[in-house]
C-alpha cells in the first residue's frame, strides 16, 4: 500500500507554511496535498515522495505526525472510470472513510487515493477489474 | 421602610443573650466533634477533652481552622457524629483532585438549616403570598434545595424548575404570575437578553424580587438586574460545608448579608497568618457550624474574602451582615456558578494518554454566561493520524470533564508545545470575564 503523511494541524496563520517550509528543508517533494478541517484544527494529508523522511523531520520539529497505509488506484483521465471504480467498491460492500484524487498527466492519467477501514480483499477485486494499484511508484510517477 | 421576622425573638436577641445562645450551642456541638474520628484527635490535642473545657467564647481559638483538605482525608466517615441511622441527607462536592467531600445530616440538622432560610426569605419582604421559581440546581448542589424547602416552610408557591432551560423557565413565570426568583446574577441577565426571542414583554411578567447568588457579583451588577427587571434584588450567601444557602442574607435595606449568628459564629482572618481581624478589615471567612451535629465543622476556612460590618442595620436584627464577598484566597474559580478547581480539570485532563503535558483553562464571557474554554496539546506518540480518533478524543474530554466539574466545557485540541510553558507554578488560568 502507499504511504500518506497525516499531520495535526492548528488554524493558526502560518502552521501550513511552516509544514512546508520543514518539507523543503529537507527536499521533501509534495504530490499532493489536503485537509479534513475541524474548525480549530485539522488533519494535513501529504502525499510525497519520501513519506518516512517527511514524517521524522515533522516529529523533530514538534508536529503530531503519523503516517497512514491508503490504497493509491490509478485511473485513466477519461469519463466513466470514476464511475467504474466506485462500482467496483460497491460491489464489494466496502465502505471508504476518505479519497482524494488528482490528475498526473493531463487526459491520460489520474490517481484517486482512497482510505478504507477494513481493506479485505479490495486489491484483489480492483486487480481483477483492471485496476492498477500504485506503491512506491506513486512517488516518483 | 417595612420590616418583617421569621422568628424576632432570635433575630433581634440582644446581643449578651445572643452570646449566651452561641457558647451553649458551642459547647453541645464541640460534644458532637468529640464523637467523630477526626476531631476526637484534634481536639484532644488542643487541651479539649469535654464540652466543659470551653468557658467563653473566647476558648474557641483554642481549635485549630480546619480546612476543605481536612474534610477529603476524612472522606467519607472521619466526620460523622452521629448514628448512620440517624442521617436523612447527604451532600457531597466533587472536591479539588478527584476525591470528594462529604456533609452528613440529621432530622435535627435539616430542620434548622430550613429555619435559617425562612428567615432570610422573610427578611427580604418575601412570603406566603409569593410564587416563588427556584431556578437554582437540584441535585448534590445546596442551593437548589436549600431554597426549596425554605421556601415551602414560609408558605410559598414553589415552582421547582431547577436550572436551565430559559424558554421553559420564562413560560412558567408568565403561566403562573412568578413573583419571587432564586437565580444565579449571570443566569438572570441571560433570561433577560432572552425575553424578546420567547416573545415576552416584562410587563407580562410579574416579578418582584430575585435572590441572587452562587457567584461574587457587585453591586452595580445588583443595580443593573434591579434597573432591567424593576425588581428588588437581594444578595444570598452560603456553602454547603456550613449547609449551603441562608448562612448570611440581605434584608431589605439590601446593605450587606445578615450572618445567623446563632447558628455561625464568625471569624475574620489574615488568610496568610491566620491572624485574627477586626471588624471592617477585610480578611478570609472562617465560620463554626452551630447548628449541624451530623457533621460537625469547627473554624472552618472558607477561602470567601469578605468583612464583617460594624455599625448595627436599621432593621432591628442584631445579627451582624457580612459584606460582599470580594475574591477568594485559593484558586477556586465560579462559572456560572458552579465552584471549579484548576486541579480538577488537570486531574481529568491528564489522564487521558493521548493529551500531552501542557493545557491550558480561559474563562471568557459568551453573552451574560460565563464560557470555560480547556486548551489541551495533543500528544505525538499517541497520534495515530485518524481525525475519528481526535473526534472522539475531544468529546472524551467534554464528558470527563463534564463528570467531573457538573458543568460542559468548551474543549479545543492543540498541537504539540503550542501552549505557553511556564515556569515553577504554571499560571494556567486565563479569566478574562470583566469584573462584575
Amino acid at each position: 500500500m502507499a504511504k500518506e503523511v497525516n499531520i495535526f494541524v492548528e488554524n493558526r496563520l502560518g502552521r501550513l507554511q511552516s509544514v512546508a517550509a520543514i518539507l523543503a528543508d529537507n527536499e521533501i517533494n509534495v504530490r499532493t496535498m489536503t485537509l479534513q478541517d475541524r474548525g480549530e484544527f485539522g488533519l494535513m494529508k501529504l502525499i510525497v515522495d519520501k513519506p518516512e523522511k517527511a514524517d521524522l523531520a515533522l516529529k523533530d520539529k514538534g508536529f503530531a505526525s503519523a503516517i497512514k497505509d491508503i490504497l493509491a488506484i490509478l485511473l485513466e483521465d477519461k469519463p466513466g472510470s470514476f464511475n467504474k471504480l466506485m462500482l467496483t467498491f460497491e460491489n464489494s460492500k466496502i465502505n471508504i472513510l476518505d479519497a482524494y484524487g488528482f490528475v498526473i498527466e493531463s487526459n491520460k492519467q489520474a490517481v484517486f487515493c482512497v482510505e478504507v477501514k477494513e481493506p479485505g480483499n479490495i486489491k484483489q477485486i480492483l486487480q481483477q477489474e483492471g485496476f492498477k494499484i500504485l506503491e512506491e511508484e506513486l512517488y516518483e510517477f | 421602610m417595612e420590616v418583617s421576622y421569621w422568628n424576632k425573638e432570635i433575630e433581634t436577641l440582644a446581643r449578651p443573650d445572643l452570646e449566651k445562645l452561641q457558647l451553649q450551642r458551642l459547647k453541645e456541638i464541640i460534644g458532637y466533634a468529640l464523637k467523630t474520628h477526626f476531631y476526637k484527635k484534634r481536639l484532644e490535642k488542643a487541651g479539649l477533652k469535654s464540652p466543659e473545657d470551653i468557658k467563653s467564647l473566647t476558648d474557641l481559638k483554642k481549635i485549630p481552622y480546619t480546612t476543605k483538605d481536612d474534610l477529603r482525608e476524612n472522606y467519607p466517615q472521619g466526620l460523622l457524629a452521629v448514628a448512620p441511622e440517624e442521617v436523612v441527607r447527604i451532600h457531597t462536592s466533587s472536591g479539588t483532585t478527584g476525591i470528594p467531600t462529604v456533609i452528613y445530616y440529621s432530622r435535627e440538622d435539616l430542620n434548622n438549616w430550613t429555619e435559617n432560610l425562612a428567615r432570610s426569605i422573610v427578611a427580604t419582604g418575601a412570603g406566603k403570598k409569593d410564587v416563588f421559581q427556584n431556578m437554582m440546581s437540584y441535585g448534590m448542589f445546596t442551593g437548589g434545595l436549600g431554597l426549596h424547602y425554605g421556601a415551602e416552610k414560609v408558605g410559598m408557591t414553589v415552582i421547582p424548575i431547577g436550572g436551565g432551560n430559559t424558554k421553559r423557565q420564562i413560560q412558567l413565570m408568565k403561566d403562573f404570575r412568578t413573583t419571587v426568583l432564586h437565580i444565579t446574577p449571570s443566569y438572570l441577565l441571560h433570561i433577560h437578553s432572552k425575553l424578546e426571542e420567547c416573545d415576552t414583554k416584562l410587563e407580562e411578567l410579574a416579578l418582584r424580587k430575585a435572590f441572587i447568588g452562587a457567584e461574587p457579583h457587585s453591586e452595580n451588577t445588583r443595580k443593573k438586574i434591579e434597573g432591567l427587571f424593576n425588581i428588588d434584588a437581594y444578595n444570598s450567601y452560603g456553602l454547603s460545608e456550613m449547609n449551603g444557602p441562608g448562612v448570611a442574607f440581605e434584608c431589605v435595606y439590601k446593605n450587606g448579608m445578615h450572618i445567623w449568628e446563632d447558628g455561625y459564629i464568625t471569624e475574620i482572618i489574615d488568610p496568610k497568618t491566620g491572624a485574627l481581624l477586626g471588624d471592617e478589615e477585610e480578611g478570609e471567612v472562617v465560620f463554626t457550624n452551630l447548628i449541624r451535629k451530623a457533621t460537625p465543622l469547627l473554624r472552618y476556612r472558607t477561602r470567601d474574602l469578605a468583612f464583617v460590618y460594624k455599625n448595627a442595620c436599621p432593621c432591628g436584627r442584631t445579627h451582624r451582615r457580612l459584606s460582599r464577598i470580594t475574591g477568594r484566597s485559593d484558586d477556586m474559580l465560579i462559572v456560572n456558578g458552579v465552584n471549579v478547581f484548576p486541579s480538577q480539570i488537570e486531574e481529568v485532563v491528564m489522564r487521558i494518554p493521548q493529551v500531552g503535558t501542557n493545557y491550558q483553562i480561559y474563562l471568557e464571557k459568551d453573552g451574560a454566561l460565563d464560557k470555560l474554554i480547556v486548551k489541551v496539546e495533543i500528544y505525538s506518540k499517541m497520534f495515530s493520524g485518524d481525525i475519528n480518533e481526535l473526534d472522539k478524543l475531544k468529546t472524551r474530554i467534554g464528558e470527563d470533564l463534564r463528570a467531573s466539574i457538573i458543568i460542559t466545557p468548551h474543549v479545543e485540541l492543540h498541537e504539540p508545545g503550542s501552549l505557553p510553558v511556564f515556569e515553577g507554578k504554571a499560571k494556567r488560568v486565563v479569566d478574562n470575564r470583566p469584573k462584575l
